[in-house]
């Protein structure tokens, strides 16, 4: 993997990368204008749908194929949403891209747009990223003023305006139909499925929800072709017909108990282990306890499998949710997994939007319980109603709407599976963590 | 009396056009009376509510979702401090920064100072995960805060 060149993030590092001169020179906008001038909207589809690109957002969705879940020849509004509502503990990729170089981001917004026969996008971006929000801003008054955006594009007849809308600080905004809820002024409160956004979405019109990565992918894959896409990452495995491959590059976030932690862009099906190398490895000469490996909600990985390939199938292997957004946290083995497991669970019993009663009611709880563990009060049947109440609160039996409780339930599920003596010790011994009782105000 | 300014109200009229619906505008509106007055007070709401064609209870119902918008009884400061608590910057001191910046400020996480210049609070992820233990100054990054980096922070937001 050390050969490896960059693509997504080719043009970080340049002067002012964000700026559309530096971006039309280095080929800027060119996938844009050619699709315009000589492919059929659904010709880019199909070349997305080939391409086997897969949702960079967490779910790995085939991304052509939910374009292709759009009603055929409705007489629109057809909306995209940019869902760059990323939020997910210990992930910042979208954010590194759109700081430093919106521009393709926003070049495959607008080749998305041209493929679904939308002629506006909302971008929802969270609230706390202000950078990002003042760049994409300039960088689409910058499209505007080229007549790159607005309407009959280039003589083309194709119109398109993209709108920034800004979060307010709430996890659940970054699940697709949250999103669209919170877009039109309510509650960010999932929609129950179907009708899937691609049916009935944003203001009840067909809708498509890309991730900021994915539409940085496409406009790559625009430029360079299937076959670029398809060199990089994990074929499909024969006999495994579920396998839908893991192709192309991935920003991989490295967080955590590292030297040197940062985001780096390699071909999906890394591990672990390379990703601490070049995050300068354990920091103060420690060794791995466990990895967080894709965002908060994917579980552990614990030190004996760290060469597990992290693409689409990887972690689900060793029982974990899945890659999600491939965002790797690395815990030392001096670290209490009663507190990491106490920090996710504070988080989860935060951002529940509240309103289906299992998530509610269950990431409090497992606060709850995770709260006593930590305060050494732990009983003896505290782990297995931890188990229990992660089991029922996931999305499996159909008791939620959306994700966020299955999420909930996927770290706390594998720190007591995979690190059980650690917990059943500080029960037993009524082992106190270091508390701070301003902070642990919740 | 109008409690936006005619200003603010032209501000959000400017949104409108953008969305196929008025209701589509309230995170806008609140956003933008919230960056003005520090709070979203209730006669704001009403008037939110009375430009965007909805009852006073629809705004009330979205503000009061996203802990992000604050009443008039609890209004911010001129500064909003936000320091990240999740796993990677918690990883790296993110309890004992809070618990610094609560010391030396004088206030727990959801106040503001005396002086009304530092709203404190904690936040749940802030996405910049590379440089924790990290802060947010209303909605800009501050990455790897040690206690004197914070200390210097402090003194900066209340000359400010």
């Amino acid at each position: 993997m050390s050969n490896y060149e960059p693509i997504l993030l080719a043009r970080i590092g340049k002067p002012e990368s964000y700026k559309l001169e530096g971006y039309r020179a280095d080929g800027g906008y060119e996938a844009f204008l050619k699709a315009l001038k000589n492919s059929k909207p659904n010709e880019v589809v199909d070349t997305i749908k080939n391409s086997g690109l897969r949702g960079r957002g967490g779910a790995g969705f085939p991304t052509g194929l939910k374009w292709t879940f759009l009603p055929k020849d409705h007489p629109g509004p057809i909306y995209l949403c940019v869902n760059a509502d990323e939020s997910e503990p210990c992930t910042f990729n979208n954010r590194i891209l759109m700081e430093l170089d919106p521009h393709q981001v926003l070049e495959g917004v607008m080749l998305a747009c041209y493929a679904i026969k939308s002629s506006r996008a909302y971008y929802y971006i969270r609230y706390e990223y202000g950078l990002s929000y003042r760049r994409l801003q300039a960088a689409i008054d910058e499209l505007y003023a080229a007549g790159l955006l607005g309407q009959n594009i280039q003589g083309s007849g194709f119109n398109l305006d993209i709108y920034l809308h800004r979060g307010a600080g709430a996890y659940v905004c970054g699940e697709e139909t949250g999103l669209i809820e919170s877009l039109e002024g309510k509650r960010a409160w999932p929609r129950i499925k179907p009708p899937f956004p691609a049916i009935e979405g944003a203001f009840r019109k067909p809708t498509i929800v890309n991730n900021v990565e994915t539409l940085a992918c496409v406009t790559q894959i625009m430029r360079r072709g299937i076959d670029w896409f398809k060199s990089i990452g994990v074929a499909p495995d024969p006999k495994n017909p579920r396998d839908a491959g893991s192709y192309g590059p991935k920003l991989y976030c490295v967080s955590g108990h590292v030297n040197n932690p940062g985001c780096w862009e390699l071909p999906l099906g890394v591990t672990s282990n390379e990703l601490i190398r070049l995050a300068g490895g354990v920091w103060k000469g420690r060794k791995v306890k466990a990895v967080v490996p894709g965002g908060l909600s994917m579980g552990f990985l614990t030190a004996n499998e760290l060469e597990v390939p992290l693409d689409f199938n990887g972690p689900g292997k060793v029982g974990c949710l899945g890659l999600g957004t491939a965002a790797i946290t690395v815990i030392d083995d001096q670290t209490s997994m009663i507190d990491v497991l106490h920090n996710t669970c504070q988080f989860y019993a935060h951002e529940s939007c509240g309103q289906c009663t299992p998530c509610r009611e269950g990431t409090g709880w497992m606060l709850k319980i995770t709260d006593r563990l930590r305060k050494g009060q732990g009983r003896k049947e505290d782990l297995d109603i931890l188990v229990e109440v992660a089991d029922r609160i996931g999305i499996m039996p159909g008791s939620t709407i959306c994700g966020l409780a299955d999420g909930a339930g996927w770290p706390v599920k594998n720190a007591i599976r995979k690190f059980r003596q650690e917990f059943e010790d500080a029960i037993k011994t009524g082992r106190r963590s270091h508390l701070r009782p301003l902070a642990m105000a919740h | 009396m109008s409690i936006l300014s005619n200003e603010l109200r032209e501000k959000i009229q400017a949104y409108i056009p953008r969305y196929p619906n008025k209701q589509a505008v309230t995170l806008p509106a609140l956003h933008l009376v919230q960056d003005a007055l520090r709070c979203v007070p209730n006669e704001a709401v009403r008037e939110i509510a009375q430009m965007l064609d909805l009852a006073p209870s629809e705004v009330y119902d979205t503000m009061t979702f996203y802990g992000f918008f604050r009443e008039d009884h609890n209004k911010l400061g001129k500064n909003r401090l936000w320091v990240c608590r999740s796993l990677a910057c918690n990883l790296r001191g993110a309890d004992d920064l809070l618990g610094h910046f609560c010391d030396k400020l004088h206030v727990a996480p959801g106040e503001t100072t005396k002086d009304g210049k530092i709203t404190l609070e904690f936040a749940e992820c802030i996405g910049a995960c590379e440089g924790a233990p990290c802060v947010l100054i209303n909605d800009e990054h501050e990455l790897n805060i040690t206690n004197e980096k914070a200390d210097q922070l402090i003194a900066r937001l209340q000359k400010a």
